[in-house]
């Protein structure tokens, strides 16, 4: 079943005419996703990668019944197309954009909570790699085929340490359910928690690896979630250990600016919580393999 | 970006906060200038830096005539300040601010912060001004006043008041220090800012409510659209290599190990600089090339990364997702060629075309030692060195 995205989900590219938003749209189309068409505005009308495009995301939803959008729009005019989406009754909704103004993402969240829980958009990122269930479907710009299908979840801030991590479990021969990335900003859609609840739910799942890193609270919450609720395993690795204090390290959100932010106190704390700790970042393979031959 | 008292304290004032008169000083001689232009028989001659801790660190002086602010002037321009903030290196003074010596009743703090929890504004109040606020909440949290404002709203008047109230304010204070919380969060919001300092806010014996010192930090993504902000930006103040390295779009931070890391994506960057040390060796620097890498990227990661003379071997690991490992290894090959660094090259592929970009790298004959694992290569990297 995996969470989030299936084969069924029909999907829109916001941004979809761009140069961005044309290549990634036809890895998408090439990969098997139900991509039915994009938004461009101004461009309505026309026919983009054998797809209609629309002027906007209100329109594209009534005249294709989309459910999830993919927003490739930049920095500065990104933050209006998530609540454009939010705002058409979208299900789910990955933005890859990196850049995104903190102050506008503030906004962005307080828009969704103008919706009623049950029919509120679910954001992943902004600045993620964005998510694929492995045979079934991508909404993202990740390699599809270092990813095997199987019953892992992957959750995680960071593209390439996420690809890193589906590659080693690829080659032990473990396969994945659903990967999702939350991307590396300061204030995010949706959380390593709001995710782990998805898995946890989910039939097909049987474990989740979280990848997270220095910086901000949500991995501490996640862990305190698993501890309290989960039954499935999860193992996490935070990078950064090695990163000095009070400062910024690539991704907007990656600096340990309070209390509890650095990765050796999240390290501590997750483990407190019953967490299993990766031990080196090129062990993610081997340690998915151990949880799951004590498990089986 | 962070900017320099004096200037957060201009755009402050723009909002309605009220601050001191004070003159910015580039000589000895400009600065008993701007005291004469001040007034009055007692002056500060603070340092503009980067950092907080300024005065534990020797940047405020205290004058009682124009001879002392001459003299703190010569004292203070061209000196290397150290402070907790600034790391060892410490940051040279270039810049003065004159103000006249206010005279103090009681000090509080004030701060703006981004709070990545309540995902909204917090105002952060608290009775013990002119210290360290990280100290206070170590110390005394219950001492801190936090009020979490509303995005789609903004701060409240009544919210304000409370604080005051909290404050301990009393009387005219109160309007005047409600004032300062709603300027100063109309800046913070108006300008992209993801910090403010006021610490301290004083109380006069006059009764008046004053922003001694401000420290304000913007969002680099929203510079953007905040040009007169972008202007502000004081390249001494910054460390060379990482200018460098932004103004070429690199993510660069310069750390003080051996192992030079040209790494794509910053997760990958700080997991391959924690697995270096796991090996027993140190990363020289923090390196995210973006994830496209392409050979100009590249060529450009192998320029900055020897500009750093402690690198004792470079370690290259990419991991190839739209872009392909046989691309990149072409741009690693020509870098190595043109540049024809002194010190090993480890690379690690990995991703799409992984084989390909191997051999392209095995068949170089430049001597570059390859690795198939991210284990392998910190290994190899780390042991290169000890050979």
């Amino acid at each position: 079943m995996a969470i989030l995205i299936d084969e069924k989900t029909r999907i829109l590219i916001q941004g979809f005419t761009g140069q961005m938003g044309s290549f990634h749209a036809q890895e998408m189309i090439d990969y098997g996703s139900n991509v039915v068409g994009g938004v461009t505005p101004g461009k309505g009308g026309e026919t983009h990668l054998g797809k209609p495009v629309f002027n906007s995301v209100k329109e594209a939803v009534y005249e294709t019944g989309a459910e999830a959008s993919i927003v490739f729009v930049p920095p500065a005019f990104a933050a209006d197309s998530i609540m454009e989406a939010a705002e058409a009754g979208l299900r789910y909704c990955v933005s890859i954009t990196d850049g995104i103004p903190a102050q506008d993402m503030l906004r962005v969240k307080r828009y969704m909570r103008r919706f009623k829980k049950e029919q509120r958009m679910c954001l992943a990122g902004p600045n993620c790699a964005g998510t694929i269930s492995p045979g079934k479907a991508m909404l993202g710009i990740m390699p599809g085929h270092i990813y095997m299908e199987g019953r892992i979840g992957i959750i995680g801030r960071s593209g390439t340490l996420g690809y890193e991590a589906a590659s080693q479990l690829k080659s032990v021969g473990i396969g994945v359910s659903t990967s999702v990335g939350i991307g590396g900003d300061t204030i995010n859609g949706s959380s390593f928690k709001d995710h782990l609840i998805r898995f946890e739910e989910d039939p097909e799942t049987d474990a989740v690896i979280m990848i997270g890193e220095i910086g901000g609270p949500q991995e501490v919450e996640a862990a305190e979630y698993f501890k309290a609720n989960m039954s499935k395993p999860v193992v996490a690795y935070i990078a950064g250990l090695t990163a000095p204090k009070g400062r910024r390290m690539g991704h907007a959100g990656a600096i340990v600016s309070s209390a509890g932010e650095s990765a050796a106190e999240k390290v501590a704390i997750l483990t407190q919580c019953g967490i299993g700790i990766v031990p080196s970042p090129a062990e993610f393979g081997e340690t998915m393999k151990k949880v799951l031959g004590i498990k089986f | 970006m962070e900017v320099h008292e004096y200037q957060a304290k201009q755009l402050l004032k723009e909002f309605g906060v009220s601050i001191p008169a004070g003159g910015l000083a580039y000589s000895p001689e400009q600065a008993v200038y701007r005291a004469t232009e001040i007034g009055g028989e007692k002056w500060v001659v603070k340092a503009q830096i980067h950092s907080g801790a300024r005065g534990k660190a020797g940047g405020i002086k205290f004058c009682g005539n124009t001879q002392e602010v001459w003299d703190a002037a010569e004292f203070l321009l061209g000196r290397k300040l150290v402070t907790h903030q600034t790391g060892a290196g410490g940051k040279i003074v270039y810049r003065l601010y004159i103000e006249p010596a206010t005279d103090i009743k009681s000090e509080l703090y004030f701060g703006l912060v981004l709070d990545r929890s309540h995902e909204c504004i917090v105002a952060v109040g608290s009775s013990q001004g002119g210290m360290d606020i990280e100290q206070v909440s170590d110390k005394n949290p219950e001492s801190l006043i936090r009020i979490n404002v509303e995005p789609a709203f903004g701060m409240q008047a009544f919210q304000a008041r409370q604080l005051a109230f909290q404050l301990g304010l009393k009387g005219a204070q109160v309007q005047q220090a409600v004032n300062v919380f709603l300027s100063a969060y109309r800046a913070f919001r108006d300008l992209d800012a993801t910090m403010l300092e006021i610490n301290p806010l004083a109380i006069t014996h006059a009764d008046t409510v004053v922003a001694l010192d401000a420290k304000m930090s913007f969002d680099d993504n929203a510079l953007f659209r905040r040009s007169n902000i972008s202007e502000y930006r004081d390249k001494s103040q910054e460390d060379p290599r990482e200018m460098e390295a932004a103004d070429r779009g690199l993510s660069y931070v310069g750390l003080d190990g051996n192992i030079g890391c040209i790494i794509n994506g910053a997760g990958l960057a700080m997991a391959t600089m924690d697995i270096i040390k796991m090996k027993g060796g140190a990363p020289a620097n923090f390196l995210d090339i973006g994830g496209g890498a392409s050979p100009e990227r590249v060529a450009k990661a192998f320029r900055l990364v020897l500009s750093d003379k402690k690198v004792d071997v470079i370690l290259v690991n990419i991991f190839a997702g739209i872009n392909r490992c046989d691309w990149v290894a072409e741009g690693v090959v020509q870098a190595v060629r043109k540049l024809k660094p002194e010190v090993p090259v480890v690379v690690r592929l990995s991703g799409t075309n992984a084989a390909l970009g191997r051999a392209i790298i095995n068949h170089s004959d430049l001597g570059i030692l390859s690795a198939d694992t991210l284990d392998q290569a910190a290994e190899v990297a780390v042991n290169s060195i000890k050979k």
